[in-house]
This record gives C-alpha cells, structure tokens and sequence, in this order.
C-alpha cells in the first residue's frame, strides 16, 4: 500500500498513479495469489518450475560502475567466486562493467564468497570508503546479483528528518479517508455487538461501485459519488433486512454471527474479483492532480484537499447527528443497553438498521477515496479490515471519537514508520500497535472502562 | 473421468492433509475449549519456515528440524496467548489475526537471507525424500508420484496418530476441564480449575499440531512461501471444521476431504462448461474467473451452515453451546 510518501521534490504523480500506486509486490500477490492457489489445488508444485531453473546451473551476476566517474562502467576488473567446498570460478568485467560467474547446479543453496580484486581496479577508481571488496551470498535462485560499491557516495539523499512533514500529511488523509469506515465499524459494533468481518468489502463496493459508474458508463464522477453512497445505503439496508437482523432474531450468538460475516467477506472479495477480473482499475477522471508545493514540507494536490475536506464534513455531520439528533441519542440508547432502549419506546430495529445504512454508507464513501491511493482492486477490503480494526482498538471499539483518533494515530503511524522500517512492513506496525494496546489498554484510548476479560 | 479422480485425488493431496491438521488444532481450540483462534495460519507458517529454514539455512538434519518447527509453535502459541486469554473471546480473535498478518509480512520482506521473502523456501526435502521406502516404479497410484506418494503416506498416518490422541485426551479429565471452559467459564473457575492455564494449554496443543499441517504442506509442495500462510488460509481451515462440525473428533478430516473433493470439482466442472467448447458463454464467466466463482461458493457455504446447521455434519448442536459473551 502506498499512500504517497513521495519525495518533497519529485514530480507531480505520474500518470499510472492508480496503477502504480500498489507497489511491486502487490501487484505480483494479486497475480500470483490464484496461480499459487490453483496451483496447490491442483497438488502441482511450483517447486518443479523451480528445480528446472536450478539444473542449468546458478549464475553470480556483478555489475561495476564508478560513481565518481559518471556511474560509468568499470572494465577489466577480475572477480573470484568460491562456492563453500567447491572450485573458485574467475570472470572479468567486460565493456559494461559486467561479469558473470557461472555456479555448476550441485551447489544449491550453498554459500558463495564473491571477492573484488582491488589490485586490478583501473587508474582513477576505488572502493568506495567502507565498502567490502568481499562479500558472502547464498545460491536459492538461479541468479544473483553482488553489488560492490566504487567511487564516492554522491547519492543525493534525503533524510530521514526531510520526510517526517510529508509523511505526517499522508499520514493524516489516509487517517481521514480510513476514519470514516473506522466509524462506520464501530456504529455497528456498538449497536449490535457484531465484530463485522466483512466491513472491508463495504469499502471495495464503494470504490467498485463508483469505478463501474465512472470508467464503463461514463457517469462524470462526481455525480457517481452520490449515486455509490446511495446506492450504499441500500446495500445497508438490505443485509441488514435480510440477514442480520433475522439472525438477530433467532437469537443466533455474536460468535456465529461473526463466522457468518467472515462467509460474506469471502464471498462478497471473491465476488468484486469476479466482476472486476482481479484487475486494478483507476477512475476516469482525476486519477492524477498536480502537485503543489507547500513551504518546502510537502506537495499536496487539490484533489487531496478536496477529498479531505469532505471527510471532515462527513465526519463531523455523522458525529453532530449522533449527539444533536432524536436518532442519534437513540442510537446511543441502543449502543447502551438494547433492552432498556427498547423499554423506553425506542424501536431499537429501526436503529439498528439505520445504523447499517449509514455505516455501509461512509464505508463506501472510505473506499470510493481510497481507491485514489490503492486503485481500485478487489483487495481494498482484505488490507483495510485488519487496519480498521486496529483503528477502532486503538481508539475504543464501539466509541465514535475513538475510532476517529485510532484513525488518525493509525494513518500516522503506518506513514512514519515506513521511515525507519521496510515500506513493505509498515503495515505490521499499525497491527503491532493494535496488539499492544490490547494488552495494556484492552478499552482502547478512549473506550470506557468495563470489564473485558 | 477426470471429474471424479481428479477430485478424488485432491481430496487426499498433501494440501488437503496440511488443511486437515490445521482443521484439528482448530477444532481443539474452537470445538473444544471455545477459543477463537483465527491465526491458526501462523502457527503452520511458523512450523513450515521453522523446518525449512533449519534444513537449508543452518544444515539441521531433518528430525532436529521437524522439532524445532514445533518448539517455534509452542512459542508462537505463549506470545498470542499469554497476554489475551483473560480477554474477551472477540479480543483472542482479532489478536490472534494480527498476529498472524504480522508474522506473514515478516516472512515475506524481511530477513531474505533466510526467507527469500515471496520466492519462499526451498531445498529441505532432499532428507525426507531419502527416506522413501517406496520402489521407483510405483509411479501413478491415484495419480501420485512417488514423492507425493510418500508424503500422503506419512500425512495420513500422522493424522491417524494425532486423532487417536486427540480422542483419548477429550475422553480423558483435561478434556472434560477444556469442554466444561467452552460451557461456562465461571463455573470451571468456581472449581477450582486454573481457566487461564488450561485456555494455554488448548492453544499450544492446537497450535502445534497446525504446525504438523505446515509441515506436510511444506514437504508436499517442496517449497514454503508466505502467501499460502494469508488469512484466507484459516478461514478456509474454520469452514471444513464447520463443515464436518465441531467437537467431533473425525469431523476435521470428513470436512477436509469434503471441501477439496466439491472444490475441485467445481473447477473442473467449471472449467469443462467455460472456455471455448463450453456453454457459458464467455461474458458470463471466462475460466479465469472460475477460481473466484469456487470461492464465493465456498462463502455462501460457510454463511449458510452457520446459520441452518452450526452443528455441520457430525455435530451435536446440544453440546455446542457457541457463543462466548
């Protein structure tokens, strides 16, 4: 996932921002994931594929360039290559500064030491400071890449520092975007008391929804906002009228009742893979914005500001409505103590199945914006649901400003953590937070105290 | 015929054995003592990397490996359950799922040198293979190779041992103590049973033989990447433990086999009326899209039995009193 931790002076996003905006990897999970899977029902191995690639043997691949000179290509220089109990193989770097090693295929997974002879460096260049004329790798694909760093360290690098601005600013609109489906989560968590499995699918229906209105029948998009929430808030009532609230009646338990939700959520993804391919789509219209500059911090693009501002219009009418309204202190009656609700005249099913539009609502709202940063794929659901969660923990399960301030934390979190862990793992430290917080806060930040064990 | 024995072979691959055991950890953990463990994924990740990585990485011979894998799902089972088993059973749950999305994120970007992050590991069967007593032209029974046909051999056997344990161990007192905690809690604990150290017990015990599941996976593909450990992995393992039904001692592998039998019969089904001599025409569903239409199946099924048969095949809806709050 990633939610735009450019660098303050690149260029505005790129074209393929939609598409691109998954990085590498996901994009290779979502093509390999029904491969892998087909594979392993059908009982082949991949491994097979591998073997083959294993038997021609491995190859030690170095690419020299002088970085003090142009990161011009640096010929003629010898290297060794020693597998562990095996015969030094010795190549030279040709024109392009590469040389290849060739491994026989018996030394699968053995370790190779690959050595630089610095004597035969041409007049001009050198290892660069600190860097190893040695190196040590393992063979388990059939080739692999040695680095060996010459001439000076010329990167122009950002720091770590550089990047905190940008990041806190991404951190804060995904934060945004992610709070309206974290409250959503919450409403009916603390309504119903059903941990929802499937509340990620609601936000893939939104960004599906609007992207099918916008990019096959050519509905401007802003028209196909309003027409996905809509459309929503019937989805809302329609599982709600026709599957919890008749479980909920036949007194089926909460446990159940989330098994059964985690049914929806396997059939709804596979259900949103199928209709869109399993392909990630961008929309029509504004899938690129220019980028501003703001004091040197970070860029930000109209369309983010937009996208942000209606969030917080979103969100604090949702949260008025809640405290100011007969609908809304009802809501909090039910969320309360169903019974006692129902004692004072409430009709507590009516609320409940408000509850579910309105929170299938700004859910598809959620995801309707997040597709801007993630595409549009039927995988939204599956990476937002584990991030809702630690959200709605994070700030207090069932408490309406707690799953805006988890949001917020949440989406600040995952983009500064990506400063000083791999981006690919910044993921892992949001559920990592969600697993602290269960220990020593089990109430989440803001949640009331009650007894949970 | 391929209708019939391709299904047939799938439903006793190595795959369907690894979903098997994991099904019965699942069901000591959920059919037994009540506890929603929905990271079952991580302890067969955790049990198949730990293998593969000691083979391949540090020369473990295989035996030493094969127990280090169970030493890590021992471990894995005191980090998730140390801290939530006094919390409510919604907490185990979303802990438990983090967990598991956290150790698979790990397993697929960091430490490359020894998980080669989404290449997987490979290279750790050369031991287990050696020991195949099987003649080298028994290729083709059930359509197995001989390789394949050695795992299923020891996958079966071990499901047979494990579930012969598992039997004995519900009928024994610890048993009884870990049905009574899926009853009423309180009343346990009004006995004087240590609730908290039983729950503990339950998790490693189903933890650990989800690691077994790892390894049959593991031998039986050859490799171990990450992607196979997602959390669809445990969902898939609850739904063929909901299907054979819970509590059950036999009902794991009655829903294992079950589940890839009608899944792969779906696909071939459904390949075979796709496709350019099929009569679905190309629109409605190309024979890309079947894998999906399988698995929405495999939701509706699971919505369904929850709702009209919580008890699945075998269960006793009386005895399963599913509910934690």
């Amino acid at each position: 996932m990633q939610i735009g931790t450019r660098a303050a002076d690149t260029p505005p996003r790129p074209q393929t921002r939609g598409r691109g905006g998954i990085p590498s990897h996901r994009s290779l999970l979502r093509f390999l994931a029904p491969l892998l899977l087909a594979l392993a029902i059908l009982g082949v191995a991949p491994s097979a594929q591998a073997a083959s690639a294993a038997e021609d043997g491995f190859r030690v691949t170095v690419n020299l360039r002088d970085t003090s000179n142009d990161n011009a290509p640096v010929e003629g220089v010898d290297i060794t290559a020693t597998p562990t109990g095996g015969e030094a193989v010795e190549a030279t770097t040709d024109a392009d500064g590469r040389a290849v090693l060739e491994i026989p295929a018996e030394f699968q997974g053995a370790t190779v030491l690959v050595e630089l002879d610095e004597d035969t460096l041409p007049d001009g260049a050198s290892m660069r400071e600190g860097a190893p004329a040695e190196q040590t790798v393992t063979l388990n694909i059939s080739t692999v890449g040695v680095t060996f760093l010459i001439g000076e360290d010329n990167r122009n690098v950002m720091t770590t520092w550089d990047r905190v601005p940008a990041s806190i600013y991404n951190g804060l609109l995904f934060g945004l975007i992610m709070a309206m489906a974290a409250l959503g989560l919450s409403m009916v968590f603390g309504t119903t008391g059903l941990t929802n499995f499937s509340h990620g699918e609601l936000v893939t229906f939104g960004a599906v929804c609007t992207m099918l209105l916008n990019t096959s029948l050519g509905v401007p998009f802003l028209l196909a906002v309003p027409i996905t929430v809509v459309a929503a808030v019937g989805v809302g009532w329609l599982q709600d009228r026709f599957l919890w609230a008749p479980l909920r009646h036949r007194g089926i338990g909460l446990i159940a009742m989330m098994i059964v939700s985690i049914g929806l959520q396997f059939f709804l993804r596979n259900f949103f893979a199928y209709i869109t391919g399993s392909r990630t789509e961008v929309y029509d219209e504004y899938a690129t914005g220019a980028g501003s500059d703001f004091a040197g911090l970070f860029t930000y693009t109209t369309r983010d500001l937009v996208v942000a501002g209606v969030c917080i219009v979103v969100l604090a009418t949702v949260i008025a409505g809640l405290s100011y309204t007969r609908l809304g202190r009802a809501t909090r009656a039910v969320a309360d103590n169903p019974a006692l609700a129902a004692a004072t005249g409430i009709n507590v099913d009516r609320v409940v199945s408000t509850v579910w539009m309105v929170g299938t609502a700004l859910a598809a709202l959620a995801g309707t914006f997040l597709a801007f940063q993630l595409g549009v794929t039927y995988q939204i659901g599956q990476l937002m649901l584990l991030l809702l969660f630690a959200a709605c923990c994070v700030g207090g399960l069932g408490s309406v400003w707690g799953a805006l301030v988890g949001s917020l934390i949440i989406g600040v979190l995952i983009e500064l953590s990506a400063l000083v862990i791999p981006p690919d793992l910044k993921n892992a430290g949001a559920l990592l937070l969600l697993v602290i917080i269960l220990l020593v806060r089990p109430q989440g930040l803001l949640g009331r105290r009650e007894r949970i064990g | 015929m391929d209708l019939l024995t391709t299904p047939l072979h799938d439903a006793f691959a190595p795959i369907a054995i690894s979903f098997v055991l994991a099904a019965i950890g699942l069901n000591i953990h959920y059919g037994y003592t009540g506890l929603l463990n929905f990271g079952q994924a991580a302890f067969a990740a955790v049990g198949a990397y730990g293998m593969a990585v000691m083979i391949v990485s540090f020369d473990v011979p295989l035996v030493p490996a094969l127990l280090l894998g169970l030493v890590f799902a021992v471990l894995l089972a005191l980090v998730m359950g140390l801290p939530t088993l006094r919390l409510r059973a919604d907490y185990l749950a979303i802990v438990t799922i983090a967990v598991a999305e956290i150790a698979r994120l790990v397993f697929s970007t960091s430490f490359k040198s020894y998980f080669n992050a989404r290449d997987g590991v490979q290279g750790f069967t050369a031991d287990f293979r050696a020991l195949n007593p099987y003649p080298d032209d028994v290729n083709g029974v059930l359509g197995f190779s001989r390789n394949d046909l050695w795992v299923v051999t020891v996958g079966w056997v071990l499901v047979a041992l494990v579930l012969v344990y598992v039997a004995l161990l519900m009928r024994s007192p610890w048993g009884r103590v870990l049905k009574s905690i899926r009853e009423d809690e309180d009343a346990v604990r009004s006995l004087g049973k240590n609730v908290y150290s039983y729950k503990l017990q339950a998790l490693i015990l189903g933890g650990v033989i989800g690691a077994m599941g790892g390894f049959i996976g593991a031998l039986g593909k050859g490799s171990v990447q990450p992607d196979s450990f997602n959390t669809d992995f445990t969902f898939i393992a609850f739904t063929m433990l909901i299907l054979g039904g819970a509590a059950r001692v036999m009902s794991p592998v009655v829903g294992a086999v079950l589940f890839w039998f009608l899944l792969t019969f779906m696909d071939v089904l459904l390949k075979r009326i796709t496709g350019d001599d099929g009569f679905v025409p190309g629109w409605l569903l190309n024979p890309d899209q079947t894998g999906n239409v399988r698995f929405m199946v495999v939701g509706l099924v699971l919505m369904l039995l929850m709702i009209f048969r919580p008890q699945g095949i075998f269960g006793d809806k009386k005895e399963l009193a599913i509910d934690a709050r």
